[in-house]
């Protein structure tokens, strides 16, 4: 009972920050936090996907694939723009759900590669066709987002800080459910199939159906963020979606760490901020590719489990420091 | 006298020019320990493999309860009652043993996401618990639940591979080759746990090296060597069966 009020507590607290964050911040800053905040959903729908032990390169299309479709959705048929980002999410798993037949024949490397080459097909139709698609120069002035009114706060989209809120709603909700899945046996049959997928299977698993579902909800979550970012900067291209933007997915996630459900958040969180405050104040913008791979060389080196090591070293010797505390309380 | 459970009829493997499994029939009764020996290469994991999914075979057929199961993939042979331990330790080693057993429950209880997101599945994973659990007292393993299996000795490991196997309440177990690496005080017990395992009704098909273990627990034998079928019959009929001791001292003599 304690625990739980200390949990909402910190909940609680933990959500004042986010909401009063913008504020302390400029312009420019409030933008990059709704990236930040668009990447988070990013990286926790990839880690989903590597639960079964599968790697993709593709990601960061189906991202794009969400982003496409809500777009295209919005501009041409006139949906509404949040009906038009759940079906650009749906349209991305469903993607998902087509190459899944050809992927699964494959497993590891293979898998990756494959991925790669599905992700790259999809990027040459998007530059090929001009229409629906437009083409290299892609889809300029995206609808926004309508603004609306809740009462207590009046969303106006022209403002960053509107979107962030609106962003931040969305990926909560989103890292919620992914939450509640890996928490489940749906979660732990994922588990199952990464670390022994022979005895999964003899065990009764379906594991080829599993790696497809864990496949379609990550690519369903990744369209979601991308029909966030699609609505939010107003033009996309086959080149936001390119191989560039996988390897900064793929760098979060594996500096932060795939043991945990926070890594791959503290991985882009903590790199994003580096990022941001220390190489654009110092004017080493440019050099983003070359120090992010030389960041990720060095934690593959000397970090191998990620930030979220450091984390759970962290935890790990509080609480045995607490118990420690606790005996000899005890034996007074 | 009842039908038997499983019964392998004429069935053939080939890899290739090598032919692992050649024409081989047997029959196991319900409710036996019925084991399967030869000498190294005669291809009993092969024929593990083949009556658990794992391969398809070339020829002839495995039939359960009179249903043709050769030639379905793994989980849907498990689905039909039929399941498998594997060599070694081959566990979730970097899952809790609790939640190793709970994989075992995935048939009886099939996780289903959206129960799982509303939350309106408890009475499900209470359930996939309960029974959990109980496989693992079966197997004495209730007081390790919280650990990693990968940190258990090896003699708890085994076991609990037979574990996870009972969770999923099959009516036949293939255990393979379940005393390798054991001291003989660990064979004993296993030896024990197998009775009481089948006497809940189960029938067991083990491969198996150790002759002292075989003999004392099943209750037909089915010997083979290079693929084919040598001998079948009870303990003492495949002891003193010239064929069988042709296979194993004949084998030595080659080598020597």
């Amino acid at each position: 009972m304690h625990s739980r009020v200390t949990n909402l507590a910190a909940f609680l607290g933990f959500g004042a920050i986010l909401l009063a964050l913008p504020h302390t911040l400029s312009f420019s800053q409030q933008e990059i936090l709704v990236f930040l905040t668009i990447n988070v959903l990013v990286v926790a729908s990839y880690r989903l996907l590597t639960l079964t032990g599968e790697w993709s390169l593709g990601h960061v299309v189906i991202m794009g694939v969400g982003a496409y479709a809500s777009a295209l959705l919005s501009k041409r048929l006139g949906i509404y723009v949040p009906a038009s980002m759940l079906l650009g999410a749906v349209t991305a798993a469903m993607v998902a759900l087509a190459l899944s037949f050809p992927l699964f024949r494959m497993k590891g490397f293979y898998f990756l590669i494959g991925s790669f080459a599905a992700g790259e097909i999809i990027r040459l139709l998007w530059k090929r066709f001009r229409e629906p698609f437009g083409g290299p120069k892609g889809i300029k002035k995206i609808d926004p987002m309508p603004d609306f009114d809740i009462g207590i706060y009046a969303f106006d989209f022209f403002e960053p800080i509107s979107y962030y809120y609106f962003a931040l709603a969305v990926v909560g909700v989103s890292l919620w459910v992914m939450w509640r899945i890996e928490r489940s046996p749906v979660g732990l049959t994922f588990h199952a199939v990464h670390w022994q997928d022979k005895l999964a299977e003899a065990s009764g698993v379906n594991v080829r159906a599993y790696r497809t579902l864990a496949f379609v909800l990550a690519s369903g979550f990744a369209g979601l963020s991308g029909a966030l970012l699609a609505h939010y900067i107003g033009t996309i291209n086959p080149n936001s979606f390119d191989v560039e933007q996988m390897v900064f997915v793929l760098t979060w996630t594996i500096v932060g760490g795939t043991a945990t459900f926070y890594g791959p958040i503290l991985g882009c969180v903590v790199l994003t901020i580096l990022n941001e405050i220390v190489l654009r104040e110092a004017g080493f913008e440019q050099m983003r590719p070359l120090i992010y791979g030389l960041i990720l060389i060095l934690s593959v080196l000397f970090m191998p489990k990620g930030l979220e090591s450091l984390v759970r070293g962290a935890l790990s010797w509080r609480n045995a420091g607490k118990k420690k505390v606790g005996e000899t309380e005890a034996t007074e | 006298m009842a039908p038997p459970v499983l019964e392998i009829d004429n069935l053939t493997m080939r890899f290739g020019g090598l032919t692992a499994i050649d024409r081989l029939s047997f029959n196991v009764e319900r409710g036996a320990i019925h084991g399967l020996i030869g000498p190294n290469g005669a291809g009993k994991t092969t024929t593990f493999n083949v009556v658990s999914g794992f391969y398809k075979p070339t020829g002839g057929e495995v039939r359960l309860r009179g249903e043709t199961i050769s030639g379905l993939r793994m989980y849907e042979v498990a689905r039909r009652g039929v399941v498998r331990t594997f060599q070694h330790s081959t566990l979730f080693a970097e899952l809790s043993v609790l939640e190793n057993a709970l994989i075992g429950t995935h048939m009886s209880f099939p996780p289903n996401i959206f129960a799982a997101m509303a939350g309106v599945d408890k009475a499900n994973r209470r359930a996939a618990r309960a029974r959990a659990e109980e496989a693992l007292d079966f197997f004495g393993l209730s007081g390790l639940a919280e650990e990693l299996a990968g940190d258990l000795p090896h003699g708890h490991q085994r076991a609990l591979g037979m574990a996870v196997a009972l969770a999923a309440r099959p009516d036949v177990v293939l255990l393979d080759e379940p005393f390798t690496g054991m001291n003989p005080e660990e064979t004993g017990r296993m030896m024990e746990l197998m009775v009481k395992l089948r006497n809940t009704g189960v029938t067991i098909l083990l491969v198996e090296h150790d002759m002292h273990a075989i003999m004392g627990l099943c209750d037909r034998i089915t010997c083979m060597s290079f693929g084919r079928l040598l001998a079948e019959g009870s303990p003492q009929e495949i002891r003193h069966h010239p064929d069988v001791i042709e296979a194993y001292l004949g084998g030595a003599r080659h080598v020597a």
